[in-house]
């Protein structure tokens, strides 16, 4: 109407040299629809933040990881780590595609059995399981997965008492020669500790040495730390069946696999740093199939593979839209936003450099920007430097990949934890985790009587106010 | 917003000094650093020629852009500060 031209946010960027190029031209990418979804729809229907899981790459995950290892060995289960992402319509999704539950917990094993998974479908892993469900999950023929000696001699207790034979796990630790040991779980192999809990188990009427699980440790960007593990667990496996006459008939490989997320302090791209699934599934599969081939001339079947894969499945499959609600300039000259979504919601900022973007093409020059979460703790950052055009409040930013370990260790912190959805293979939105109120936050507080109201004799005058002391005059 | 004062401007010798291109690019010859500002900045720093306070500033800015007052002047604010910042008072 008027010609006059749209207000852009004046900028001022300091170069340095041999960064012209880079400050110049950089174009932000964006993002304006999740799974065809537009995501103004998303955020007109569910308010902002909002967490976007898409039950498509949910489901192509597990197919394509399942496919990678299932084409290169005969027996192959994959166990949903519930930690890592134990919304319902998450552990359901993979459910229905075969996998079974892989829990650490009462809360999580009454979890999946409250979605409809029988007992004999769950592992059952942790340093502590709870006697009244360690009780139930052995009777219900859970299997359990023994991390230390006492709780060796709690299952002997319970087979006593149930008068029936325990089939037990134990998990093991090693050095791969690529992982951090995680030495405070299961039983070392190169100490002898192992083996010592395998001959405990022998000398028992009441139990049976029938699995072994070893888990590595978590984003594991090297597969030749799995061959070393799959090599360590058959050949303890060959040794025990041979000293003390059991039957393995599983060896579960844990999870670990990296997700294309970029770890804080590694500079290359994810694309350029995390192996394949069929990088993996070849480490794990050569080893193993060279490893038990014999088994059948001795009169044993390959035991089954079990996979415990929780972020790489997961990671990919979600994202997380939040909304600028501040521009700031930091002393140094930095630039920095404040959106409405923290490391409350995002724990996984404390260690990853999501990728983030905006949701139409921002104009202007991109400019090295903090993102700052809502909270007020200084500890709430969500990116501590990303390139980014000047952006005006109301804008959008996307944060991917964000599937692992948020809803499982966010935090009910200040702020209300915001709507989860899930975007179906039809294209159909449906909310998977409302977003919380005051209701639900305080469901479970009590008030002692004499506390149940605060101002019992009546609330205390505002002195701070102009308006209070003109009505005393 | 101050007026006057110019302490919310950098001063005209500081602009003065600075090597200005069409496309942004900005030379300081006394600190011998370069910089980049955006449409909206090399349109201020235009202006800053001829405006001697925050609010002329602003009212030539409304002329040319469809943007409230507020939003104009909170942003003018903080470039400002960024002006002061990188060339000096
Ligand atoms: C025993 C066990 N299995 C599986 C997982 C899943 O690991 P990831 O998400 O790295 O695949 C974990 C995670 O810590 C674990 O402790």
């Amino acid at each position: 109407m008027t010609g006059k031209k749209q207000w852009i946010k004046p900028t001022i960027v300091p170069l340095r040299s041999g960064l012209l190029n880079k400050f110049g031209s950089q174009e932000a990418p964006w993002i304006d629809a999740i799974d065809e979804v537009p995501i103004p729809q998303l955020l007109e229907q569910y308010g902002s933040p909002l967490f976007v899981v898409s039950e498509r790459r949910l489901r192509r995950n597990i197919q394509r990881l399942k496919r990678a290892f299932s084409a290169r060995y005969p027996s192959v289960i994959f166990g949903w780590s519930y930690k890592t992402n134990y919304l319902g319509a998450v552990c359901n999704t993979f459910h229905q595609e075969g996998s079974w539950a892989e829990v650490v917990s009462e809360f999580e094993y009454q979890k999946a059995r409250s979605l409809g998974v029988p007992g004999h479908n769950i592992l059952f892993n942790g340093p502590f399981k709870r006697p009244g469900i360690l009780r139930l999950a052995v009777s219900e023929g859970a299997h359990i997965h023994v991390d230390h000696l006492d709780e060796l001699y709690e299952l002997e207790q319970i087979a006593q008492q149930l008068k029936t034979p325990i089939e037990v796990t134990l998990r093991l630790n090693f050095d791969t020669g690529y992982t951090e040991t995680w030495s405070r779980f299961g039983f070392n192999v190169e100490s002898g500790q192992a083996l010592d809990a395998a001959w405990r188990i022998a000398s028992s009427e009441h139990l049976n040495l029938t699995g072994l699980h070893s888990h590595i440790g978590t984003f594991v960007l090297e597969p030749r730390a799995y061959a070393n593990q799959v090599r360590t667990m058959c050949e303890f496996m060959h040794e025990v069946e041979s000293l003390t006459n059991c039957h393995i008939t599983y060896l579960d490989i844990g999870g670990g696999f990296a997700s294309m997320n970029s770890l804080q302090g590694i500079y290359l791209p994810a694309e350029q740093m995390v192996p394949s699934e069929e990088q993996y599934a070849e480490a794990v599969c050569d080893v193993l199939l060279e490893l038990t081939h014999d088994r059948e001339t001795r009169g044993f079947k390959r035991p089954t593979l079990i996979l415990e894969t929780g972020r790489a499945l997961v990671d990919d499959a979600e994202h997380l839209i939040s909304t600028v609600v501040a521009n700031k300039r930091l002393p140094d000259g930095r630039r920095a936003v404040v959106v409405d979504a923290g490391v409350n919601i995002l724990f996984t900022a404390f260690w990853y450099n999501h990728k983030v973007m905006p949701t139409r093409i921002l104009p202007g020059k991109p400019e090295d920007t903090t993102i700052y979460g809502p909270l007020c703790m200084n500890i709430d950052v969500v990116r501590n430097s990303v390139m980014l055009p000047p952006l005006s409040i109301g804008d959008n930013l996307v944060y991917s990949p964000v599937g692992a370990y948020n809803h499982t260790q966010w935090m009910q912190f200040i702020e209300y934890r915001p709507n989860v959805v899930m975007i179906d293979e039809n294209r159909n939105v449906s909310v998977i985790r409302e977003a919380e109120n005051l209701e639900v936050v305080t469901a479970q507080e009590r008030l002692p009587a004499h506390l149940s109201a605060a101002y019992p004799q009546g609330a205390p005058e505002d002195i701070l106010s102009e308006r209070s002391s003109d009505s005393n005059n | 917003m101050q007026d006057e004062s110019g302490s919310v401007l950098p001063s005209s010798q500081s602009l003065h000094r600075l090597a200005i291109s069409e496309s942004g690019f900005i030379f300081d010859p006394t600190s011998g650093h370069h910089f980049t500002v955006n449409e909206t900045g090399l349109d201020i720093l235009r202006h800053l020629q001829t405006a001697h306070s925050p609010a002329e500033l602003v009212a030539l800015l409304q002329r040319e852009y469809s943007a409230s007052e507020k939003e104009i002047e909170r942003d003018v604010l903080e470039f400002a500060a960024m002006l002061r910042k990188f060339i000096g008072d």
